[in-house]
Parts: C-alpha cells; structure tokens; sequence
C-alpha cells in the first residue's frame, strides 16, 4: 500500500523556478536556436551551458551544496525537464545531470563526488554514462566491456554505444566489469586508448556516440564489482526526468496542434471547429494530463525517497517511462497530422517533436521493456 | 491507496474510522461494496444503512449546521468520503441528494427552500432523483421539450422525462422544464421541485442491460408544483443544472477510485491465477490496464489537492471522467478475456457476479453525465478554446 500525502501542487518557489527556466529558454532556446544546433556535430551551444551552470544554476540544482551545488530536490528537477522539453533545448543536460551527476551521487564515493561534481554544477563539465553495447540493452548483462587493474588504477576496455552525448562529454561514466562484478569508471575526455565517433542520429536534437575504449585509464568510482544497484537507481532517476521532458514535449506539440486548429480554414470554417479534430485535440489532452500524473507519481515517489519515506522508485519510473514514451509519440503524430500536408514539411517544427518523442522512446528502455518490468513485479 | 491527509483532521479521521468499525456490523457488513450510483441492488438494507449513518451525524458533514448538517469543511468531507471508500460500506441509496441535488440547493436555493428541504434529506425521510434527460434528447440536454405553465400560485407540469435515475424510489423530483414556451435551447428553462406522490406524475421502472431496475421514465400530465419551488431564478434553470455538474465532478473521485483499485487488483490476480497459460498480449494489457489506475489515482489526488489548496482545478479534472469511464469499460473487457468460458456462465434468473456485473454497467460510464463524445467537445470548446462547432 502506497502512502500518499496530499501536497500534489507546487509551492510558489518551485512556479518562480518555472518561470525563470520558461523566460530563459523561450530567448535562448527558439526553433531557430534549435536548428542552428541541431546541424551541428556537437549539437549544443556551450557558451550557452556554461550560462546554464553559472547564472541559473541548472546543472547544480540536486547537487548537495558542499559539492558546489544548491541542493534541491527532483521535484525541481522534473520542472527543468519539463520545460527543457517544450523547447527541445539542444544540450546535453539528460547525460550531465540525470545520468552522470545521478550516478555519481549514487555512487556513495565521497572523494569522487568532490572532485567531479563541481565542474558539472558550475557548467564546466559536460559529462555522460556510457552503459549500452552493441544490443542496447539497459540491463546489467548487457555490461560485457572490462575493466582491469593497471599499474595502481584501472584500465577499461570495450565499446560503449548509443552513448547521449558522448562525442563531447568531458567526462564519461563507464559501466565495465571486473571479476567482482559491474563497477562503474570515471574517463576523461583526452585519455589516451580512447576513440569516439559521433553517430548521425534521427533525432538531431539529441546526439549520440560510439565509444571505443582500448586499455583507457580510468577512476573507480564506488566499490568495485557494486555498481548494478547504483546504475539501476539511476536508470530509475533518470526515467522520471526523462518522462517530464517527454510531457513537455507532448504539451508543446498538443499547443501547437490546438493553435493550428483555430485559425486553419478549410470548408469554410476553422478545423478546430469539426469534431473529428477537435476529438482528437481533446484525446490529445487527456494524453497529456494523463502523462503528467504519471510524471508527477514518479517525481513524488523519488521525493519520498530522498526523504526516507517508503516508495516504490523503480515502479513509479517504469510506469512513468512506459506511458510517456507511448503518450508522447501519439500526441507528437496527432500534432503532424493536424497540420496535414505543412505538417509534413522540414520547414515546421512537428517533426522535430516527432523524432525527439522517437528517440526518446528508446533512449532509457522501450515502452515495452518498462511494462515487461511492471508484468514482473506484479507477479505476473 | 493509504491517504495521509494531515494532523488537522487526525482526530476526524479517527472518529470517522471507529464509527465505521462499529457500526458496518451484521446485515450492514453482508453487503460491503454492494450497490453503485446508479442502481437498486439490494435497495432495502442500503436505505436502512442511510438511516444509520444519518443518526449517527454522517449525512451532510460539510452541509451547514441550520439545515441538518455537520458545517465543517471540504477537508472533512473529502475524509469522511475517502474512509466510507475505504470501509466498503454499501453504496447510499440517498446518493444523488446528498452529492448533488442537496449541494445545488446549498448553493441556489431559496431559504425557505433549504429550510424545507435540507433537513429531511439528511434524515432520509425524502428520497430524490433527478429529471433532466427526455426521450429522443440523452446528453442533448438543452432540448428540453417538458414545460411547466403558471396556473394561479402553481406550476402545470406536462412532458416526459427518462433515465430518472432510481426515479421510482423518488419522493421527488428536481426537474428542468420549459416555463417559455417561445424559447430555444437553454434558454427559457426553469429548475423545478415536483412531488411524484400526485396523480399527474407517473414512473416506470426501465431495466437496464444487466438487468436491473436502475432508472426510470416520468410522465407529467398536469402536475402541479408550487409557483415558489423553483431553484434560481425562473428561466436560468439551464444556470442551476450546470451548477450540478460541476458538483458531480468532484465528489464522486475517491469512491470510485478505490473500487477501481480493487478491481484491477482483482484483475491482477485472475491474471496470476492463469499462471505460464496467460497469453502474452494479455499480460501487457493487464499492465496497462493496471498503469491506466494508478495514473487517474495520481490525477485525482491532483483535483483533490487543488480543491483544499483553494484553487479550480485544472485540466487534469476535465479529463478525469473520459479517462476513467474509457479505461473502465476495457478493464471489463479484459477481465471477461481472462475469466475464459467460465465467465460466460450467469446464476439462473440472470443472476450476474460482480466481474459480469461490473463489465455490463461499465458499459453506461461512457453515456452517462454527459457521453464521451460530448466530453470530448466540452474538453476540445472550453479547456483547449477550439472554436465552436456552427450551431443551427
């Protein structure tokens, strides 16, 4: 039995937050921006990150202040994500602050938390996880790459793909594993044995890359051999923020659907206006309000949990991860179908939340794979 | 679902719980869960418990304490609601007056109206149902075609109404007529309270699907009211009826989600129970279904925590009954798959068990207080701003 406290509303500090992310991104992440950087290989702007990280404290918000952060929680986390969405901001924000960041805090390696986290709170450090190989699988047996000690540190080898971000993370997180198990490895950037070749993505707003590592020296993080539960913890954070930036993704698309419906005319009067559309409209919002509880479930639940409250996490996130991911997708097509054959065209913005809502679907786990993982927890 | 609602109301809650306990003994425990909002199943024993609670003081806890109620807050209320759920007390047969005619008239009615009429709700002594649909009009509610005409200090009732919900239990009746017989549409119409004991008002049962007595059809020739029991003003009834509405949006969420709750819970173990034989296209929809409830768990709690923090709820509360009404009747489905053959056998006399039972009423959800379609336009008009469809 889940306990629930009603406080299922944001307080005015966290609408300010809202607010001041809105305002920042609406000048500095419009679908101009987003094109601009969308061509490019790095794929992001990173006078605009180091802004981030200095003038709003973004990439610092749930980091512990004496790691240079400013200790908030992932409900203000979740807020960021969610706006990020609407604008398809092109940054590698998932990869720094809920992958690597996350990771990193779960580790419970002090040492490695105070060397590492500051550059990522003062928007110094892009950094990434690099956990999927060639079959992508999000599960621990899918960790074939290895790490062995060398000298008095540890070398890692194998190849890391699908990796977010990972042709310009200056810091990557490898998951390899020795013979006591899955231990997680903090690489530089310049470290010598390693080759990172960005992958052309479907998605442009969100780059990828291929890892080589051949005998990369790199930093145990944590305990050797103990990583799965910090990685799947992390996974699970990671699959809530994902969910809030897929509901603003989907609320942006739905917006955008409805404001087309009002002034398009065909047969005499605005499409909105036929039921046909504006059912699908409404059915497009129940997607979209529907995929905000699920969000605010897991945001709640991992609150709960940072509190030492009793929560389900890894439920919560599958459950947010399975019915964004589905949600979005509808909501981004209904959005292209709407707009009818402009939706179809380069020039408007529609497909660019068609592919993101795409990627996003795979980028932490299919739908499929998060229900696979409700089927068994329910005992089924 | 555990709710934590506060130290505020510990004490209330507490109350509430022990009452409960106490009180939802012998014939009244035989029939936990039993009855819906819209049905007769064992009528009797569900009125007697009315009358219980009543004397207990648990009629009315947010009504004001001058007409019978308790006259404390939304806060206790929702309480009161969640641990009533929670205890799985048989359904209130005094359902409708207590959710929606009685609020209505809190908020429109005339003091001598309210003075009248409140008190004797709370003491289950008259049952009320509601006469808004008419043949041929269903969620067409604005076609009104029943008229009521002045006649010296009275008003002369002459239509037909249906789907009276529990109609032919009603001592009476709050009806939307037409009291201009030159108007159109919402305008023109008039909210009136008719007594059914009187030879100009006639009810017959209608049995539903699933066989049972749930609504009735009223026909008025030449009833009479009183020309002062309208509620509000004469001809802004269309007014007074959508203020009910807004009403039944929000009182009704915590009650229907634990039993929805209890379901897929039911659902997850019929589905348990079939073992390595579960196809695995029914498994995943089992998760999904089962996803579908904790999501409207979460948007309720949304609504709720809106209500208490003194705000209107947003679009999540525009949504809800769309997506509860549409998961629940695939949740129906779904159970019936999984029940196989078996569960295409009833007792004699079509007795229905509650799997068949829920799935065949399920089937109302989607019509009922406005259909699917008319949600999806009131969502698509007044939440999103789409512009309105041309109207003749």
């Amino acid at each position: 039995m889940a306990h629930h406290t009603l406080t299922g509303t944001f307080g005015e500090e966290q609408e300010e937050l809202r607010q001041v992310v809105r305002s920042f991104l609406s000048r500095h992440s419009t679908e101009a921006d987003v094109r601009g950087l969308m061509a490019t290989t790095a794929g992001y702007d990173p006078a605009l990150w180091r802004r981030m990280g200095s003038e709003l404290g973004l990439q610092g918000l749930a980091i512990p202040e004496q790691y240079g952060g400013s200790g908030f929680g992932c409900i203000e986390l979740g807020i960021v994500f969610e706006e990020m969405g609407r604008t398809l901001l092109c940054a590698p924000y998932l990869a720094t602050v809920a992958l690597a960041a996350e990771a990193l805090l779960r580790s419970g390696d002090g040492a490695a938390c105070e060397d590492l986290l500051p550059g990522i709170a003062a928007g110094e450090t892009v950094a990434t996880l690099a956990l999927t190989e060639e079959g992508g699988r999000w599960d621990e047996r899918g960790v074939t790459a290895r790490a062995e000690r060398a000298g008095g540190g540890w070398v890692v080898t194998g190849t890391k793909t699908y990796v977010p971000d990972g042709h310009t993370a200056d810091l990557v997180l490898v998951a390899a594993r020795t013979r006591a198990g899955v231990g997680l490895f903090a690489v530089e950037a310049g470290a010598r044995g390693l080759d990172r070749t960005p992958l052309p993505t479907l998605d442009q707003t969100r780059k990828q890359a291929r890892l080589d590592f051949r005998a990369v020296p790199a930093r145990l993080v944590g305990v050797e051999g103990a990583a799965w539960p910090v990685i799947e913890r992390t996974l699970a954070t990671a699959a809530v923020l994902l969910a809030a930036e897929q509901l603003g993704g989907a609320a942006r698309a739905l917006e955008l659907a409805v404001e087309y419906a009002g002034i398009r005319v065909q047969y005499g009067r605005p499409i909105g206006s036929f039921q046909a559309i504006k059912h699908l409209c409404a059915d497009m919002l129940t997607e979209v309000e529907s995929a905000r509880s699920a969000v605010y479930e897991g945001l709640w639940a991992l609150a709960d949990d940072a509190a030492g409250r009793s929560a389900d996490v890894a439920v919560a996130a599958a459950l947010a991860q399975a019915y964004c991911s589905d949600a979005y997708t509808r909501v981004a097509g209904d959005c292209v179908q709407i707009h009818g054959g402009i939706g179809f065209t380069w020039e408007h913005s529609a497909h660019l939340y068609v592919k993101r809502a795409k990627s996003s679907e795979v980028l932490l786990g299919t739908a499929s794979y998060h229900r696979e993982r409700l089927a068994v927890r329910l005992g089924l | 679902m555990e709710l934590d609602f506060g130290p505020e109301v510990a004490d209330f809650r507490e109350e509430a719980r022990t009452w409960l306990d106490e009180h939802l003994v012998g014939e009244f425990a035989e029939h936990r869960g039993v009855g819906g909002p819209t049905d007769a199943e064992a009528w009797d024993v569900r009125l007697a418990w009315d009358r219980e609670l009543a004397a207990g003081g648990w009629l009315g806890v947010s009504w004001p304490e001058e007409y019978g109620g308790r006259g404390l807050g939304l806060l206790e209320d929702i309480v009161f609601t969640y641990e009533y759920a929670r205890a799985r007390a048989p359904y209130r047969a005094t359902g409708n007056a207590l959710d929606l005619f009685g609020p209505m008239l809190v908020a429109l009615g005339s003091e001598a109206q309210k003075r009248r009429f409140l008190p004797r709700i709370l003491t289950v002594e008259e049952l009320w149902a509601q006469g808004f649909s008419e043949p041929g009009a269903g969620s067409d509610l604005a076609s009104v075609r029943t008229r009521a005409e002045p006649d010296g200090g009275d008003w002369v009732i002459n239509g037909q109404k249906t789907w009276t919900t529990m109609g032919q239990a009603a001592d009476w009746l709050y009806v939307l007529v037409r009291t201009d017989p030159d108007s159109r549409r919402h305008r023109g119409l008039s909210m009136l309270l008719v007594p059914t004991d009187q030879p100009g008002v006639e009810v017959r049962t209608i049995r539903n699907l699933a066989g049972q007595d749930e609504f009735a059809e009223v026909f008025f020739t030449d009833a009479r009211t009183r020309a002062d029991l309208v509620v509000g003003e004469v001809g802004q009834g269309w007014r007074t009826a959508m203020g009910t509405f807004g009403i039944e949006r929000g009182s009704t969420l915590l009650p229907q989600q634990l039993t929805f709750e209890r379901e897929a819970e039911t659902l997850v173990q019929a589905a348990r129970a079939r073992g390595d034989e579960l196809e695995p296209e029914l498994r995943h929809r089992v998760v999904q279904e089962w996803m579908a409830i904790r999501i409207m768990r979460t948007t309720n709690l949304r609504t709720i925590g809106e209500l208490l923090a003194g705000r209107a709820p947003g679009a999540q509360a525009s949504i809800a009954k769309l997506y509860a009404s549409t998961g629940h009747v695939r949740m129906g489905h779904l159970a019936s798959e999984i029940a196989g053959p078996a569960g295409q056998i009833t007792g004699a006399g079509y007795t229905l068990d509650a799997r068949q039972r829920t799935f065949l009423v399920s089937l109302a959800e989607t019509i009922y207080g406005g259909a699917s379609q008319i949600q999806r336009n009131i969502i698509g008009e007044q939440v999103l701003g789409l512009p309105r469809e041309p109207r003749p």
